[in-house]
């Protein structure tokens, strides 16, 4: 059965394009397809998930693709192991939760037909990264994998803040991107393969030179630090939070973020061969995790809540990949567990809001009585987020923690044990503000909330029961640690010590919660932080940041440089030469000026000036273009010739 | 010169000046016409080098089925005649690159292969069969899937938009409009 | 057929050719304003292309290039229907099939 492992992405894909072509004809206008494909899958991970059970050897295949010689070659295969049989359960079992839930949800919407057709393609790009057994593939995946997520989070598209938060995702996951690709390159190069298990293998034995590992671990880690938003490119994801809700569960639970996770656990040879490597992963998870837990404090958004406090769990895990081998299974077992809880709150969420119509808290509260099985199952979420025993999130989190001690990462074990207390008094607040005290909804739409319809409701339940099961039946058992480990790392017990700390931790966390947020005050207790408050309420302050420093000055600079440009155009080049004199002269009289003020103006003006250079390629008349394409290729010929 | 070089410059000389013609020309129903002179001579030229298959389907594809392609989207839009209307104002600078490109080519084509010499073996069908459906499996399917997406994409393109059915209004889902991020 | 076994072309005459028709390819993509007959320019400049193919096929005494040359006549058939649905498309809209008229992608 295991040789047919490609199956499960392509059965998803296979429905990608059912829907979109015959999906409008079809009863249910597309889901059916969608569920029918991912269920499949489904079945087909369980089946090879038991082959592991049962002792099961990994395997892998490929087919050449395109063969270059002894050059290069591309090939498609897969890669099938214990950690890529436990991401296809996760991923289809998420993603078939969530399309069942979408039915309910989405019913009405403009575009339902291809919003399921989306996600069965973003199920199936993100199987296609699980199953890649060369970067090639994976890099498929996982540039398909942001094209979806652009489209999802995008989805309503016509208010501009939607598509805006569609577009600084795709931009802000591109800028890790780049990165990743030059460290594909270099670790292909390096390796002299592509091929994943081949360059395990290489790392593994030393075959490849230490720093070249660091520098390719460095660029693949900037690809993760993207996808799975981590500091400082984490921006991204609580704007993610326009798409629609059961979009949002899929990307926090299985898709996008878990990519960067499962991409270094995939290449984890690679930065575990380095020292340096590790220590920066570790680094980053560590100010991550804290950085994105105090910024949930704040959130009225409750989907903003739980995208923060996403960041913060992702940062868990790729904290506890910096600790090197042993924390290897910890951290992917957050991964496993984390899927689920996240799945259900995101999806708990999207059934508050489908009740009040709003996504702030602060009108919500009192839902716990019109909504009992959204409230009992958003609770157990909660409290397997916090890490109460013997939920799933106490498990993978403990474990995290006791061997960040254990090895000797103290300030990742104090970063980790502060995130837990600040996690645990954040859900709180969120219950608390959600489901207790007196509903608060008005103005027009506040309707009378109600419980949602079962195919929303029995979502909520199964995702429940996994959160309470997935921890106590994997991790204690030391199932989980047979299909995922490396190296010689051996499964641990428990150890209840620290497992008291930790739960310790999360009801100190909880009793804060319960003090403040018990009863409902308009003025939020925390604004005693006073300018600490104000620092978070900005989010640090890194939007502005970004905007300010980056984003600005490329597009006004150059929009204005191009515009200027097109002006020019139309006179002709006499005008054009006569106004880059004076603009020419203007520009250094300017320079000349400005330089008494400060170096900052000049750098600025000299962009929008240079962008007045750039007219000619702005004409607008393709064949303009077409004649500056096949003379450059002359220039270059003969450029090459002379000076060769 | 072979006989086989002399019917080649014979073809060769036909099919340049075609081409010529059909970028030059002022009526572009003899341009599409001079695009059928043309393509026949390079299937002629395949010939001559003893590529008979694909000989033919240069002639059933190109000149069977895309010049007919051709003349059908001229008659369907305006075919206005006239130097004026059928070429832009940078005819001056584009026969400079043209010229240039030319130029380039011939000077690395003279740099490295004067002299050489194709020996003529004929190429059976079912040999260039055999390569195809066995060394180049995966992209004939992938060719494939991109004739039946370009099919279905014209047809796509080139339709007429109904006109909006007349009926109950939409539903507009009230989450879609609700729901949203506040900064 | 037999005549030609042990007959031989001289290889740059082929190329020539193909570097002919490549040019006026060019020429006609970077002169016409008829979006058609762009088109036609640069089904020569594929063919030219397929000429080049086919003469290292033989020069090479591989097949490897034929079959491309069939791929490239595949290819340039779907091009050429896209092309032309996008052609009939824009006439309907803006009655001109002019390229240089067509140039909304500017700032």
């Amino acid at each position: 059965m295991i040789r047919y492992a490609w199956l499960i992405p392509s059965l998803p894909a296979v429905a990608f394009f059912l829907i979109v072509f015959f999906g409008k004809r079809m009863p249910r206008r597309g889901p059916e397809i969608g569920i029918a494909a991912v269920f499949g899958s489904f079945v087909i991970s369980l089946i090879i998930l038991w082959h592991f059970v049962t002792g099961g050897e990994p395997a892998t295949s490929s087919l050449t693709f395109l063969d270059a010689g002894s050059f290069f070659k591309i090939e498609v295969g897969q890669n099938v192991d214990g950690l890529a049989a436990v991401m296809f359960v996760v991923v289809t079992l998420v993603s078939l939760v969530v399309q069942i839930y979408s039915t309910a949800y989405m019913e009405g919407d403009r575009r339902y037909t291809w919003y399921f057709a989306a996600l069965s393609l973003f199920t199936a790009s993100m199987l296609n990264l699980v199953i890649a057994d060369n970067l090639f593939q994976l890099l498929v995946g996982w540039e398909l994998v942001g094209i979806c997520s652009y489209l999802l989070i995008g989805h309503w598209w016509e208010e501009k803040e939607n598509s805006d938060a569609a577009i600084k995702a795709f931009i802000t996951t591109k800028t890790g991107d780049i990165p990743f690709m030059f460290g594909i390159f270099v670790l292909t190069i390096a390796a002299g393969t592509a091929n994943i298990p081949e360059i395990t293998h290489l790392a593994e034995t030393h075959h490849i030179a230490t720093g070249t590992l660091t520098v390719a671990a460095l660029l693949l880690f900037g690809g993760a630090i993207g996808k799975s938003a981590q500091f400082p490119l984490h921006v991204w994801l609580p704007d993610a939070m326009a798409g629609p809700t059961p979009v949002s569960a899929l990307i926090h639970a299985a898709t996008m973020v878990a990519a960067g996770v499962y991409l270094v656990g995939r290449l984890f040879a690679v930065f575990a061969a380095s020292g340096h490597a590790l220590a920066f992963v570790g680094t980053i998870g560590s100010i991550t995790m804290l950085i994105a837990a105090l910024l949930a404090m704040i959130q009225d958004d409750i989907k903003r809540v739980l995208a923060y406090s996403t960041v913060s769990q992702l940062a868990y895990m790729v904290a506890a990949l910096g600790l090197g081998e042993e924390g290897y299974t910890p951290g992917l077992f957050h991964l496993f567990t984390h899927a689920f809880f996240k799945a259900l709150l995101f999806l708990g969420a999207g059934s508050v809001i489908h009740a009040v119509h709003s996504n702030n808290m602060s009108e919500m509260g009192g839902l716990r009585k019109p909504m009992p099985v959204t409230f009992w199952t958003f609770v157990i979420g909660s409290a397997a987020l916090s890490g109460i025993f013997p939920l799933a999130g106490f498990w993978s989190k403990d474990e995290i923690i006791s061997e960040a001690f254990k090895t000797g990462h103290y300030p990742i074990f104090v970063a980790a044990l502060a995130t837990a207390i600040l996690t645990a008094f954040y859900m709180t607040r969120a219950v608390l503000l959600t489901f207790f005290g007196e509903y608060r909804g008005h103005g027009e739409h506040a309707a009378h909330p109600h419980e949602s319809p079962p195919a929303m409701t029995i979502p909520l339940v199964v995702l429940a029961g996994l959160s309470v099961v997935a921890g106590v039946v994997f991790g204690p058992t030391g199932l989980f640690h047979d299909w995922v480990h490396v190296g010689a790392a051996a499964q641990k017990p428990v150890d209840y010590g620290f497992a008291a700390v930790s739960i310790l931790g999360a009801l100190a966390g909880i009793a804060v919660g319960y003090r403040l947020y018990a009863r409902w005050r308009e003025w939020d207790p925390l604004r005693r932080l006073g300018p600490g408050y104000v620092l978070l309420e900005r989010k640090y302050f890194l939007d502005d940041l970004y905007l300010k420093g980056v984003v600005r000055p490329v597009q006004y600079r150059l929009a204005a440089g191009v515009y200027w440009t097109n002006q020019r155009i139309l006179d002709g080049m006499v005008n054009g030469a006569g106004w880059l004199a004076r603009k020419l002269g203007i520009g250094v009289d300017v320079i000349d000026r400005r330089a008494v003020d400060g170096a900052v103006n000049g750098v600025g003006f000299s962009t929008r000036w240079s962008g007045g250079l750039l007219k000619y390629a702005q004409s607008g008349n393709v064949q303009r273009y077409a004649v500056a394409l096949f003379g450059g290729v002359i220039l270059l010929a003969i450029g090459i010739t002379v000076f060769r | 010169m072979s006989a086989q070089e002399f019917a080649f410059v014979l073809v060769a000389v036909v099919g340049g000046i075609a081409a010529l013609r059909l970028v030059t020309s002022r009526n572009v129903v003899h341009a599409a016409l001079y695009l059928v002179v043309t393509l026949a001579m390079v299937g002629g030229t395949y010939l001559l080098v003893a590529a008979e298959f694909l000989a033919w389907v240069q002639v059933l594809i190109y000149v069977g089925a895309i010049v007919v392609l051709l003349l059908f989207s001229l008659m369907l839009t305006k075919a206005p005649i006239g130097r004026e209307t059928l070429d832009n104002q940078q005819r001056g600078i584009a026969a400079l690159v043209g010229a240039g490109v030319l130029a380039g080519l011939v000077f690395l084509i003279q740099d490295y292969f004067a002299g050489k010499k194709i020996v003529l073996r004929p190429a059976r069908t079912a040999q260039v069969g055999t390569a195809i459906f066995r060394d180049f499996v995966l992209p004939f399917e992938v060719v494939s899937v991109l004739l039946l997406a370009a099919l279905i994409g014209a047809v796509v393109i080139a339709r007429k938009e109904e006109a909006p059915e007349a009926g109950p209004e939409r539903r507009v889902p009230l989450i879609g409009r609700r729901e949203r991020v506040h900064r | 057929m037999t005549s030609l076994l042990a007959a031989t072309v001289r290889l740059p005459f082929l190329l020539f050719f193909g570097a002919f028709l490549f040019s006026c390819g060019v020429y006609g993509v970077l002169a016409r304003r008829n979006a058609v007959l762009v088109l036609m320019s640069i089904e020569l400049m594929l063919n030219a292309v397929n000429v080049n193919l086919v003469a290292f096929s033989g020069y090479l005494r591989q097949l490897t290039g034929q079959v491309f040359a069939l791929f490239v006549i595949t290819v340039a058939a779907a091009e050429i229907g896209i092309g032309l649905a996008i052609v009939i498309l824009i006439y309907r809209n803006r009655e001109t099939i002019n390229v240089d008229e067509i140039s909304l992608l500017k700032w």
